[in-house]
């Protein structure tokens, strides 16, 4: 009964995006006025409420394990705990497609009930926009992938979940990275709807923002957390392995970011009108290409348990049409849209514009290096490309970048001259020098890595020179946010370059008893337990591990066999210290009493998450600065029009 | 109009065309090497046990066609085809091992562990061999030739019913 609902509700939302996009059509065409233009805000709304409940259904039956329900009996199992019963629910294709929907649609409700800033043409245009991308998930979900399904005979027991995924930080993953995606959809549909009625205002970019930035933040976040499920639960202690899937979420981030930085430029000086257009409609190709090339399996990946092939087919069409037709509406219409202010080169903006084409150079690289197989294939030449390609190259475009970013948020708007801020370029240029200089003598450190925390330092410093001679209590918030961001990138940065540059792996073998070491770790294997949990077993190894000979502490690394359904995963643990984590990975085979043990020191490589989390808190103050402005100042539109008001009754 | 603005357009369309081509096409797992049919490329290899000789390129230019073993001690597929490799050995074939990354201890426990098929076992600690050949894994085994060109390349383990489909190939290869 519950599925059945669930389905009802699907099937009336999915009516209601096609009357929103009727509703914005007719707008468009007649007017505002017209009775059906009136309804396209309700309709979005509703649509809202019914696909939330459509979600709630499905979470329900997956929560109560309703094995008559195909989905459920495919993809979960009743001996699972709760949680990742519940999660199970958005671990598979439909369920997360209805994942995707809700978001977008609650999005559109959000955007349908309060935003008033753009003339209502516009957003008629933009709400037929939304409701035009999201009948076209609907349609993919109603006609080829029903979640709610029913089987005839309903299952004797469910037939598990992959056990990778049996993991809170996998259970978060796609929902973030889902937020991101459908974040990037309303700026698309915002810049379809500007295009539709060439309205390319400031106003349009300060609606845009706050959605680009939540997209951003929580792209930010879902990349952060997928980086650190591989670096842990895969067991290689790497956290980035250039993979088409992790580039398809890299992209949409790359795409984002430039998005986020000219949108501010509109905003602020009505320049980069037809950039910011083009840039609203690439972010979210890129993470409609994203969804393509990891469910279509068109690129092989570690991600392959999502793939299928037919499937592939129906996004590759959905693609076509959105892309394909907002690209199409681009050439017709972006002509006539003009350019907006002009300003020089030495100013904010000039910076920003260095920065969007840095950007889109190494988004144009990624793309280039994770469609290439494809591109080869058809050739019937088999090629991976990897970080031989992407760090280089990738370099050559970020480390500019990442000097403009040192310097660009200290130039005013408009005009400005690099003598003004002399004394900030030589500071940050003292550090950048004295890094390479110093860490080439101590270490001899390869160019990628030296350049990489010298670029950290030197960043980390200039990200809070903007706060210089100012009252700290009187800066804007979102003026923190972008610091902060600034901050977290070094941050970042600088987990990633010490990873590269000081990382001691060492591969034992050892007997029960055995002793060896790793960088300043001396690890002893004491003894090798059977464990059983509630649908796996494992050996685990117990270690007694000491840094520099300090107190020693117990880990306990396993290799698990789960047995629904039948695979073998490694559980390796983590010892995390201020300057770095041990990391130690139990193997399996056991030959004539010695085990495999893979131990690495990593210094430092938990920057690399936390600067992830700090740029995303730095997005996170940006939006609570934005809204609060915009906030304050429909209020201040709101009496002055009243006063207005007054003043005519009184006249 | 400006052209420009048709730019993006028209790479989209190239995207769409080949990415729906690549679709409709089936899927090969297999990674082929390209060095099939060629010459084995130069190397001399340092002896992974010390009661056999390593591995060099000229060895197999003798007349004789031979197996070249891609292994591991630490591959686990390497345990499941060492009955192959033996009934290989049983039928007079002489197999040549290369050891990728692996360490002479751990070499010679597999081969008293699981038995040793091979006349030749090169250590081939930077997998040089490995990428010179073509070979994307481990275990992966060459037919070579007597003149020292690669005949033919199987991947992945060899399973019992692989075992006069290499004798074939070695014949074809003039044994």
């Amino acid at each position: 009964m519950i599925a059945e609902l669930g389905l009802a509700a699907l099937w009336l939302a999915a009516a209601l995006a096609a009357l929103q996009l009727l509703g914005g059509i007719l707008a468009l065409r007649g007017g505002t006025e017209s009775d059906i233009a009136g309804l396209t805000r309700p309709a979005a709304i509703l649509q809202g409420g019914l696909v939330a409940l459509s979600f709630g259904a499905l979470l329900w039956v997956f929560a109560i394990t309703d094995l008559s329900v195909k989905l459920v009996a495919t993809n979960s199992h009743t001996m699972k705990p709760l949680i990742f019963k519940i999660s199970g629910a958005w671990g598979n294709h439909e369920g997360s497609m209805l994942l995707w929907v809700t978001v977008m649609a609650l999005a559109g409700a959000l955007i349908a009930g309060i935003e008033r800033r753009l003339p209502e043409r516009t957003m008629q245009a933009t709400l037929a926009a939304q409701g035009f991308v999201a009948l076209g998930f609907y349609a993919f979900l109603l006609l080829s992938s029903n979640p709610f399904e029913r089987l005839p005979q309903p299952a004797t027991e469910g037939m598990g979940l992959n056990p990778l995924l049996q993991d809170i930080g996998l259970a978060l993953h796609p929902p973030t990275l889902y937020f991101g995606y459908v974040g990037l959809s309303v700026a698309f549909s915002f810049a379809v709807g500007a295009l539709l009625t060439r309205q390319v205002t400031p106003d349009f970019a300060r609606a845009m923002r706050p959605w680009i930035l939540g997209a951003w933040v929580f792209l930010t976040l879902g990349i952060t957390a997928g980086s650190y499920w591989a670096y842990y639960e895969l067991g290689w202690g790497g956290y980035w392995f250039w993979d088409p899937v992790e580039n398809a979420s890299l992209m949409p981030w790359l795409a984002a970011t430039a998005l986020l930085h000219s949108a501010s430029v509109l905003a602020s000086r009505d320049a980069l009108r037809v950039w910011t257009i083009m840039l609203g409609v690439v972010a979210f190709s890129m993470s409609m290409l994203g969804t393509f090339l990891v469910r279509s399996g068109i690129l092989t990946s570690v991600h392959a348990f999502a793939v299928d092939p037919e499937r592939g087919s129906f996004i590759l069409f959905l693609l076509a049409i959105y892309i394909g037709g907002a690209l199409l509406l681009f050439a017709l219409r972006a002509g006539a849209i003009n350019e907006g202010e002009r300003f020089s080169v030495a100013s904010r903006e000039g910076a920003l514009v260095v920065n969007n084409v840095m950007l889109s150079a190494i988004l144009a690289v990624v793309l280039l290096g994770t469609l290439y197989p494809l591109l080869t294939e058809a050739f019937d030449v088999r090629v991976s490309v990897g970080p031989p390609y992407f760090n280089p190259v990738g370099a050559i475009f970020a480390f500019p970048m990442l000097a403009v970013m040192a310097v660009g948020p200290l130039l005013r708007w408009r005009k400005d001259g690099f003598g003004r801020i002399s004394k900030e370029i030589a500071l940050v240029a003292a550090f950048l020098l004295a890094g390479i200089v110093l860490l080439g003598l101590l270490f001899g450190l390869a160019i990628l890595p030296l350049l990489g925390l010298s670029f950290a330092i030197a960043l980390a410093v200039a990200s809070f020179l903007p706060l210089r001679g100012r009252k700290l209590r009187r800066v804007p918030i979102e003026t923190w946010g972008m610091v902060v961001a600034h901050f977290g990138l070094a941050i970042s940065l600088f987990g990633m370059a010490s990873e590269s540059a000081f990382t001691e792996e060492h591969l034992a073998a050892l007997e029960e008893g055995g002793a060896t070491s790793v960088g300043p770790w001396q690890v002893r294997l004491e003894a090798v337990e059977p464990v059983a949990g509630p649908n796996w077993t494992a050996i685990a190894g117990r270690m007694a591990v000491s840094y520099e000979g300090g107190e020693p502490q117990t880990i306990a690394p396993q290799s698990r066999n789960f047995w629904a359904p039948p695979q073998q995963t490694t559980e390796s643990v983590l010892v995390t210290r201020w300057n770095g984590q041990l990391y130690a990975v139990m193997g399996a085979d056991n030959r004539g009493g010695r085990y495999q043990l893979r131990l690495w020191w990593k210094p430092f490589v938990t920057f690399i998450w936390y600067g992830g989390l700090i740029i995303a808190l730095g997005g996170i103050l940006a939006i609570i600065g934005r809204v609060r402005g915009d906030l304050k100042r429909r209020i201040v539109r709101r009496k002055v029009a009243e006063r207005r008001a007054e003043a005519e009754a009184l006249a | 109009m400006s052209w420009r603005l048709w730019l993006p357009f028209m790479v989209f369309f190239g995207f769409l065309g080949l990415a729906a081509y690549q679709l409709s096409q089936p899927r090969d797992e297999f990674v082929k090497s390209a060095m099939v049919g060629q010459e084995l490329p130069y190397f001399t290899l340092p002896a992974a046990v010390p009661d056999l000789p390593g591995a060099n390129s000229e060895d197999f230019a003798d007349g004789k066609p031979k197996l070249l073993n891609i292994w591991a001690s630490w591959c686990l597929p390497c345990i499941a085809e060492a009955p192959q490799l033996e009934a290989l050995k049983d039928e007079g074939v002489e197999i040549v091992g290369v050891a990728i990354r692996d360490k002479p201890e751990d070499i010679a426990r597999f081969l008293s562990d699981h038995g040793n098929p091979y006349t030749r076992i090169g250590r081939d600690d930077l997998s040089e061999v490995q990428l010179g050949i073509g070979s994307s894994g481990v275990p992966e085994t060459f037919v070579i030739d007597g003149k020292g060109r690669i005949a033919y390349q199987h991947i992945g383990d060899i399973r019992a019913e692989h075992v006069p489909i290499l004798l074939e190939e070695l014949r074809k290869a003039g044994r």
